[in-house]
């Protein structure tokens, strides 16, 4: 229960959700599934529990399946939690002719985790993505809603060290 | 120089602002539609130009928005296509970032054409970032009078949102892409009916691509023939090309259609040639979907005539010697790129984003990539390369949508032309464990 009241989205956030629900008709407030999912993806530490999915779903008056079946669909939705800062890299051929590959083993080494897996002080998860339509910009990865290009090992470790800051 | 009719001000100062915009013409085709004509001359205009779409099939934009039912007193939808996930395509991004009200007044008119009252501009929900442009440019146009109630007086009134997707690129579909704006899994629905007749909440939709709608409003600016001057046959007009892989200059250039392949490829205009002074071994000129060519069908048509940057002469020949244009996503492999790895690739991509609703589509898409890791990986087998072969013809045509289609397409036209390169991974497994391997023509001699 007290898990339950603990999920609620900010203010703003709230606003944010009415704004978006009247985009759409009346009686089609289901079709705000998708925008409310990000932000309440953003509001919950960049990831959907079964009690915020649940919550979304009494946001829009729908039932919990239909979130649930919408967030495992889709690629940007994440259903288990993820570290501070999630590092999208594209993998992509156009991405994998200019280095892409070399990218992802260097975030390996220099993160000591593997795709897929988060640093242990839960800073870092890294995952591999399909392509981000960056191709002519490679290689690349999204951090938030940033993309950064033309990436290099010297770039990789300044983008590291900011983040670094920015999330301590 | 070839003309540029979408992104000849891309380098002005502000172009990205509606004040900027307006400074350099912007805004015109939206006064001279509302103002001067009526919903069927705009269409009438559209159909003119010889317009197709963008998005990758190459349907005539004026045709399909010939059948959008108007015969019920349901809402008509008008829905932009900025799902843009087909790998080596990024052109709609290019100018929805740096020219977001071209496209928001070529979604005016076009809305005004098809006499819809509320639109959407569906984008993938990777380029959030452009989702807050584009909201920042419709915010500037309703701030103007452009949209909303009873736009410059005229009388016509229209609602424009966006609406970010999640990350699958099935949702370009046109059939997902209204099941995902529904709130729903992209499971692409079975046609008929088509979008035109039963789309959006089940009203009549027109789905165009981000690129379609914005050449929408040179066309009603200059005339549907003007445009049809440029291009060559039925392929008229300027088209975005993304430019990716090993080339020297990357990036979106907007061709007159009918410019050469070779030309294309090496002017320094465009991509100016191989990067590292290497050769060219292949190219996929129209997204991860289309048919590699090897570079010895690439330049010419089989009549030994140019190959041309058009629908019908990249298509030439049929997948036999030929390919397509599809999204304009240009994929360059230079003389060092290993065709089985980028083959595998491109198979586990289509298999990652397979919506798993046909069964041909779902498990056909996993074994190739299996098949193909394998090769790849050195265990291959001689037989496998059958196999492959077996597996993508029982996916093409077998499948709701075309996806199916477009995992099939790659592979097969990798075996057709490149069989050489899989059957070196099969026979020489040890030179092919390191991911670097570069695969060397003059060992294809010991294979033969
Ligand atoms: C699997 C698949 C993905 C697609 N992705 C896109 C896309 O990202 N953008 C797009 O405009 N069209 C895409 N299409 C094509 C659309 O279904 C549709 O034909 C197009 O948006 C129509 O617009 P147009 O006529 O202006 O090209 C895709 C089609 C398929 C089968
Ligand atoms: S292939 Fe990486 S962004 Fe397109």
């Amino acid at each position: 229960m007290t898990e339950a009241k603990h999920i609620e989205l900010s203010p703003e956030a709230m606003m944010e959700v009415g704004r978006i629900i009247s985009h759409y008709p009346a009686d089609k407030q289901k079709s705000a599934l998708l925008p409310v999912l990000h932000i309440a993806q953003k509001e919950f530490g960049g990831w959907l529990s079964s009690e915020s999915m649940d919550y979304v779903a009494r946001l829009l008056h729908i039932h919990p399946i239909e979130v649930y079946e919408v967030a495992t669909f889709y690629s940007m939705f994440n259903t288990k939690p993820v570290g501070k800062v999630l590092i999208e890299v594209c993998q992509t051929g156009p991405c994998c002719l200019n280095g892409a590959e070399k990218i992802v083993s260097y975030l390996e080494k220099k993160l000591q985790i593997k795709v897929g897996e988060t640093t242990r002080d839960g800073m870092f998860t890294l995952k591999t993505v399909e392509c981000l339509g960056a191709c002519g910009y490679a290689p690349m990865f999204q951090i938030g809603e940033t993309f950064y290009e033309h990436l290099t090992e010297e770039k990789v470790d300044n983008i590291l060290l900011e983040m670094r800051n920015k999330n301590s | 120089m070839g003309r540029k009719l979408l992104l000849e001000n891309l380098d002005k100062p502000e172009i990205n602002t509606i004040d900027g915009y307006i400074k350099y013409g912007g805004y015109r085709a939206l006064e001279k539609a509302l103002k001067s004509m009526t919903p069927d001359e705009v269409t009438e205009e559209v159909k003119k130009s010889g317009l197709r779409g963008r998005g990758g099939a190459g349907f005539p934009t004026g045709m399909k928005w010939s059948f959008l039912d108007k015969s019920t007193d349901k809402p008509r939808y008008l829905l932009c296509n900025a799902d843009e996930s087909e790998p080596g395509t990024f052109k709609d991004r290019l100018l929805m970032e740096k020219i977001p009200h071209l496209l928001v007044e070529g979604m005016i008119v076009s809305s005004y054409a098809l006499g819809c009252r509320t639109s959407y501009i569906y984008i993938r929900g990777e380029y959030m970032f452009i989702l807050r442009i584009l909201e920042k440019a419709i915010a500037e146009a309703y701030a103007k009078g452009y949209l909303g109630q009873n736009i410059l007086g005229t009388g016509y009134s229209l609602d424009l949102h966006v609406h970010p997707g999640a990350g699958a690129y099935i949702c370009g579909e046109e059939t997902a892409l209204i099941e995902s704006l529904e709130g729903k899994r992209g499971n692409p629905r079975i046609k008929p009916p088509f979008p035109a007749i039963a789309g959006l909440y089940n009203c009549p939709t027109i789905v165009n691509n981000v690129e379609s709608i914005a050449a929408v409003v040179p066309i009603v600016n200059n005339g549907g023939e003007d445009y049809a001057k440029i291009g060559i046959g039925k392929s008229t007009g300027t088209k975005l090309i993304s430019a990716s892989g090993n080339i020297n200059k990357p990036g979106v250039y907007e061709i007159e259609l009918g410019v050469s392949v070779e030309e294309f490829i090496y002017s320094d205009e465009y991509c100016g040639g191989i990067a590292n002074g290497l050769d060219i071994k292949a190219c996929v000129p129209g997204g991860s979907s289309v048919p590699i060519l090897p570079k010895d069908l690439l330049f010419k048509q089989s009549d030994g005539s140019p190959r041309l940057m058009t629908y019908e002469s990249l298509s030439e020949g049929g997948f036999a010697t030929g390919s397509m244009l599809g999204s304009g996503g240009f994929i360059v492999f230079d003389e060092k790129a290993c065709i089985v790895r980028n083959t595998w690739n491109f198979a586990r991509f289509y298999h990652h984003e397979s919506c798993g609703q046909c069964s041909p589509c779902r498990e056909g898409t996993g074994w190739m990539e299996r098949v193909l890791h394998n090769i790849e990986y050195g265990h291959g087998k001689m037989e496998d390369i059958d196999l492959l072969w077996d597996i993508q013809r029982k996916i093409e045509g077998n499948t709701i949508c075309p996806l199916g289609d477009a995992a099939a397409w790659p592979v097969a036209a990798a075996i057709r032309h490149f069989r050489h390169e899989f059957e070196y991974h099969v026979k020489y497994p040890h030179r092919v464990f390191d991911a670097d391997h570069v695969y060397q023509p003059e060992m294809k001699m010991q294979t033969v």
